[in-house]
């Protein structure tokens, strides 16, 4: 059993709500990048070195990326042969996200009551937690700070067997295609099939954590997620939904076994910000 | 399309002259609003009550900005999605709203509200955000400071970048956009 002292958690959680807010990761960097060497329409290519250049700002300035510093999103992977001490883990979390957000002056915006009071709590938290308990002696954080207008185009939705992996191409990109410039277009789509309604948003948000570029191991779905960014970039949204060839930058996908009688699908949708980052403690 | 420099307050014939597609460089005095405050503002107008800047020739940008920090004008600054003013929008431009500045699409309501009383919508780059704050001269918060990110600041800007999405002909710089890259499958 390894003791491990909270407060080594709230430090980690600070640190990377505060890195993960100003420096992108590189793999997305690159994919914008890409993306303006793909751009056809003069006012999308124009936009997206905005976008490259926003980044370069943010990094100098030490400034975060976008104003909207998001919900902070946490997957936390616990060893089991870890005890941890010192205080509540969920605690523990939520105080680094009221650090980090404080010390970087980030925006904090979560309000306490979703619908009828809306009162702003001040320090960005609560976070949305996921722990899992998994082998070993570590504990490893993925933190992933969520914007607003892209996850307010994400959506659910209880497919059949019927409907079959056209059923469910069709649905991703008439999703996409409501949004249009809503979500901060070039961006990144988040698919998860399967397991229970609340299972399949979960595995969404997780195919968001994959870095773009990085095939899905499964050829299958490899095929589907390559056939998925075709149509997606032929809606012609583009950057910022002002028209264009790079309307996403990637399509991930995720799965996993469900119910003879369902077929759940879920499309979270992320904005060409698409922060997160981890570390194994 | 064309480049265009425009000072605020905005006039009829400023406004008449930008078309759907021109880059902008704006100048002047702007308002920021976004969810709360939109609520508040139209509650006031309902009342009869006065609000806290005067509407006429104004522009409002959708924004909540990240807090500055010590010495800093404002911190990251870049636009929120607009359809969630929407429903607000054209009881503003009754009042003398001239122009919104945010992100994404706007309803047929705002549009056709937009042509009858004569108001513009730009864009700016969402997720652009610590590029535009060096636009922002000045910035002060002057209603609703309880609302935090979301209350109404009077910034001074100058020569902030966008486009025009929306001129008073009806025209929209989404629908167009998007007609001239699509390809059918």
């Amino acid at each position: 059993m390894r003791e491990l002292d909270v407060t080594s958690i709230t430090e980690a959680v600070k640190d990377l709500s505060i890195r993960t807010n100003i420096h992108l990761p590189d793999d997305v960097k690159k994919a914008l990048r890409d993306a303006l060497e793909k751009e056809e329409s003069p006012l999308g290519r124009e936009i997206l070195q905005v976008i490259l250049e926003n980044h370069d700002i943010a990094e100098r300035e030490n400034m975060p990326i976008c104003q909207d510093t998001g919900v902070a999103i946490v997957f936390l992977e616990v060893g089991q042969e870890v005890h941890l001490t010192g205080g509540a883990l969920e605690d523990a979390v939520n105080e680094g996200v009221r650090q980090g957000y404080k010390e970087a002056y980030l925006r904090k915006s979560m309000v306490d009551d979703p619908v009828i009071r809306r009162k702003n709590t001040g320090d960005n938290t609560p976070a949305v937690i996921y722990t899992r308990i998994v082998p070993g002696d570590e504990v490893k954080i993925v933190f992933a700070p969520k914007g607003g207008g892209a996850e307010n185009m994400s959506e659910v939705r209880m497919m059949t067997a019927a409907d079959g992996i056209e059923g469910v191409k069709d649905f991703v990109v008439d999703r996409v295609a409501r949004s249009g410039g809503n979500p901060c277009p070039p961006i990144v789509v988040g698919v998860g099939l399967g397991g229970s309604f609340e299972k399949c948003a979960m595995l969404a948000k997780e195919a968001l954590m994959r870095p773009v570029g990085e095939p899905n191991p499964d050829p299958v779905y490899d095929e589907v997620e390559r056939e998925l960014l075709r149509r997606i970039n032929n809606l012609g949204i583009g950057p910022q939904g002002l028209g264009g060839r790079i309307t996403a930058l990637a399509v991930h996908i995720k799965t996993v076994a469900c119910h003879i009688a369902s077929m759940p699908v879920a499309v979270n949708i992320q904005c060409h910000v698409n922060r997160h980052g981890e570390t194994i403690i | 399309m064309k480049t265009v420099e425009l000072r605020t307050p905005l006039d009829e014939r400023q406004i008449s002259q930008l078309e759907s597609g021109d880059k902008v460089f704006l100048s002047g005095v702007i308002y920021t609003a976004r969810d709360a405050a939109h609520k508040r503002l139209v509650a006031l107008i309902d009342e009869g009550k006065e609000l806290p800047f005067d509407l006429k020739g104004a522009v409002i940008y959708y924004v909540g900005p990240a807090p500055s920090k010590p010495g800093q004008v404002i911190n990251s600054a870049g636009p929120t999605t607009s359809y969630r003013m929407d429903l607000f929008t054209p009881l503003l431009l009754e009042h003398g709203l001239k122009g919104t500045i945010g992100k994404g699409p706007r309803s047929k309501k705002v549009r056709d509200s937009m042509v009858s009383n004569g108001g513009v919508y730009f864009a700016a780059v969402g997720g652009a955000a610590a590029g535009i704050a060096s636009s922002v001269k000045k910035a002060e918060i002057i209603a609703y400071d309880d609302l935090g990110p979301e209350a109404i600041r009077k910034l001074v800007v100058e020569r902030m970048p966008l486009f025009v999405v929306n001129d008073i002909r009806g025209n929209d710089l989404f629908e167009a956009g998007v007609s001239n890259y699509r390809r059918e499958e």
